[in-house]
């Protein structure tokens, strides 16, 4: 791990403001943020530990904890608002039986919900792992549940 | 790769021999691959589209473009067949070896791949006569169509940085003036004088001076920025050149939310390509004027679309604001000299230095010149980015331009300026869009987002939703920011929940006051904008909700009930089908209950329902 993240610094030539660039590059190689990471940034980049933390609690793109296997973002963006997109959100959460923002215990699904992300004509929009989903709504939702391997409540009997 | 250009005269002969090279009678094929489009899937088009030109030996002989963002999100994916500018709208993805066949090699046209005017049911071949792009004054946003975002040769072929040659020719000082003349006004928010705050910086003492892009478009329901930034990186890169040759800075950063990917990658080529091709870095063009700029990602917190947030940011802190006292021009990144303009203003900047000042200002309001591009998004027919001159009527916007409310829907509400704006009444849709007339009424011009609301959206709810929003946006710095907004947004959770009480409105109105007054920046000082014109505008919902325990739209889920109407019901029993909890229940073409006691409010069986069955009450 030390040697990976020497090497993301090393990319910025050790530029301390580029601290968040940084832990951006760190958490897509790690997928999460872990404790050691962090702990090696602020080594190599010479930031004090509280520093480093404070910055990872500050912005929302950083995560302390693992994401699961299918992230599955949720733009709840005005456009998505107003088309209904709070619906669609606890529609997700009660299947997953998470709240936004939560892994699931066996690590399968994340669930977030995010600011705009820009694709209004499609929305409420639902990400999975990066693909799009438009023109979403409660049943479809449920349906792409289903496909990824979680049952809904629906199906239980 | 280009070699590096050293002198004016240089970039006058590429410019030329490129523009010789291209025959605009050649057919062409350009396909839009803005977000927007991308999420439909449209790479899979752009790839089947290479292969079968590929294997009918057409490639070179036909100029093949994807091209940035062309605005009518709505349609895509969307491809153009020149010379005659053919459009094809909604296409499928297999769609690719018909549309070469046909339409590129036998100049046939496909029917069924065409626009629709609503209106008048007529089919429309040609892009430009498409209405949604024909009302539009398409300035800035309208090169999106001409260039391929990474190719350097199609901006240079367009004409591409001979403002900045132009502008290399004049005094700093006296493109200054030409920008104050324009009136140019900062398009991320405030509508700040653009000549003033490079004027400042200028003037101001202290090295390095700093240009700054502010690419955080964080307003939900807005991304013109966007569009400009992956569809168009050089022109924006050119302005700020301009403004770092002007204002005497040879250092930039560009700022962008990293949740914009395609805009991070656009960006950072073609500033590689400015560098080879000596339009950026030591000595441009040879005139011994030197300027680089780096690219940063931000860390998606909304306050860091705030300037001093963003500086904060920039230096790899946290993004809280500061007091300001002092202005950033005197001391802003690293407490230097900083000038920070966001993205469609230093798109703006090529114009008036190539046209003119007084052509510039031939566009527009009196207060506000030029154009605005606006994300039209929400409840309405031809979601896309519109750009308008300034002045404009909100009634054309939505209504011509936007193509009205889907569904025959009544249009209830226009929100105009993001989370800091407000909420607009359909009595005022005949108000001329500047940047003072918005403020007149209580909402703001901000970075342009436009979310339409019909009859079904409750206003309460929405200010609800934008509270919400700058409660977890808040960085918490201030108090009457971190505390005051909560407590609105819990009044408002109140309100919404059957829990408000008579005066909880006067109340709201009082803390807002407070807040507009007390908070350090503007995120907090137009955090109650939401709450307050949604208050002026639509008082009678608010008290509704207090006084009946009534959501009149249907929206606040502990305020209304789930009903089946039997004179609509079919018994098609496909909300039986869906209901999670099975609360609706019913024999096949029989009408169906919902049982109150089971029913969650999920809105499951009102989505599905084709005969608009579903009560809610």
């Amino acid at each position: 791990m030390e040697e990976k993240i020497k090497e993301i610094i090393q990319q910025y030539k050790g530029d301390k403001s580029y601290l968040v660039p940084i832990l951006q590059d760190v958490q897509k190689e790690f997928n999460y943020l872990p404790k050691d990471a962090l702990c090696a940034v602020s080594a190599n980049l010479s930031v004090p530990i509280s520093r480093v933390y404070e910055v990872v609690t500050f912005y929302k793109a950083f995560s302390l904890t693992p994401k699961g296997r299918y992230q599955l973002s949720l733009c709840m963006g005005t456009a998505c608002h107003v088309r209904g997109a709070e619906l669609i959100a606890s529609n997700i959460s009660d299947i997953l039986g998470i709240k936004e923002g939560e892994t699931t215990a066996d690590l399968e699904f994340s669930f977030e919900t995010v600011g705009c992300l820009g694709a209004c004509a499609l929305g409420p929009v639902l990400v999975v792992n990066g693909e799009y989903h438009g023109h979403m709504n409660i049943a479809k939702s449920t349906k792409v549940l289903k496909k990824l391997g979680k049952k809904g409540a629906t199906d239980d009997e | 790769m280009m070699s590096k250009m050293k002198s004016f005269h240089e970039l006058k002969s590429v410019q030329e021999r490129l523009k010789a090279s291209r025959d605009p009678k050649k057919p062409s094929v350009t396909i839009c691959v803005g977000t927007g489009c991308l999420a439909y899937g449209t790479q899979k088009l752009v790839d089947s589209f290479r292969e079968e030109l590929a294997k009918r030996d057409l490639t070179g002989k036909i100029d093949f473009r994807t091209s940035g963002c062309h605005g009518f999100c709505e349609r895509g994916p969307m491809v153009v067949i020149g010379p005659e500018n053919t459009f094809y709208q909604r296409v499928g993805l297999g769609d690719a070896a018909e549309i070469i066949d046909k339409t590129l090699l036998k100049g046939e046209i496909i029917d069924r791949l065409l626009y629709v005017d609503p209106a008048t049911g007529e089919k429309i071949v040609r892009e430009d006569d498409v209405p949604f792009y024909k009302k539009q004054t398409r300035l800035v946003f309208g090169l999106n169509f001409k260039v391929d975002p990474k190719s350097l040769d199609d901006y240079l072929a367009i004409d591409g940085y001979s403002a900045l040659a132009k502008a290399m020719t004049m005094q700093p000082e006296a493109i200054i003036q030409e920008v104050i003349k324009a009136n140019l006004r900062g398009r991320g928010g405030g509508g700040f004088p653009a000549g003033w705050k490079w004027d400042e910086t200028r003037k101001a003492d202290g090295e390095p001076k700093y240009v700054i892009c502010n690419a955080d478009e964080g307003d939900p329901g807005a991304y013109m920025d966007r569009s400009l930034l992956e569809g168009n990186p050089h022109l924006v890169l050119e302005g700020m050149i301009i403004g770092a040759y002007a204002i005497g800075s040879h250092e930039g950063y560009i700022y962008v939310r990293n949740e914009y990917p395609l805009a991070v990658s656009n960006i950072h080529i073609a500033i590689q390509q400015a560098r080879e091709a000596g339009l950026l870095g030591e000595n441009i063009l040879g005139s011994g004027f030197s300027f680089d700029v780096k690219i940063n990602r931000g860390g998606g917190a909304f306050v860091c679309g705030e300037s001093s947030a963003l500086f904060a940011s920039l230096e790899g802190r946290a993004g809280e604001p500061r007091a300001k006292y002092i202005h950033a021009t005197h001391r802003g990144l690293y407490d230097k000299p900083t000038n920070l303009n966001n993205v469609e203003t230093w798109a703006n900047v090529p114009f008036i230095i190539n046209r003119g000042a007084d052509w510039y200002c031939g566009i527009g309001t009196a207060g506000s010149k030029g154009t605005k591009i606006f994300s039209l998004v929400g409840k309405i027919n031809n979601t896309g980015l519109v750009e308008v001159p300034m002045g404009t009527s909100l009634r054309k916007i939505v209504f011509e331009i936007g193509g009205g409310i889907p569904e025959g829907r009544k249009f209830k509400a226009i929100q105009t300026g993001g989370p800091s704006g407000g909420c607009i009444p359909d009595k005022l849709l005949d108000l001329p869009v500047d940047f003072d007339e918005l403020t007149k009424i209580g909402s703001m011009m901000g970075s342009g987002g436009m979310i339409v609301m019909d009859e079904r959206n409750c206003m309460v709810d929405v200010a609800r939703y934008f509270t919400n929003f700058l409660v977890s946006e808040s960085c918490g710095k201030c108090v009457p920011c971190r505390e005051g907004i909560r407590r609105m947004r819990d009044i408002l959770v109140d309100i919404c929940e059957g829990r408000g009480q008579e005066g909880d409105v006067d109340l709201l109105e009082k803390m807002a006051k407070g807040i507009v007054d007390g908070a350090l920046c503007a995120l907090g000082n137009s955090a109650p904008n939401p709450v307050m014109s949604t208050i002026r505008h639509f008082r009678d919902e608010y008290e509704a909700h207090v006084r009946e325990k009534r959501c009149p739209s249907g929206v606040c889920k502990a305020l209304i009930t789930y009903s089946v109407d039997p004179e609509k019901c079919t018994g098609c029993t496909i909300c039986a089908k869906v209901c999670p909890t099975k609360a609706a229940t019913g024999e096949r073409k029989k009408a169906h209950v919902i049982d109150p006691e089971k029913c969650t409010k999920c809105g499951a069986c009102r989505e599905s329902c084709k005969f608009d069955a579903i009560i809610v009450r």
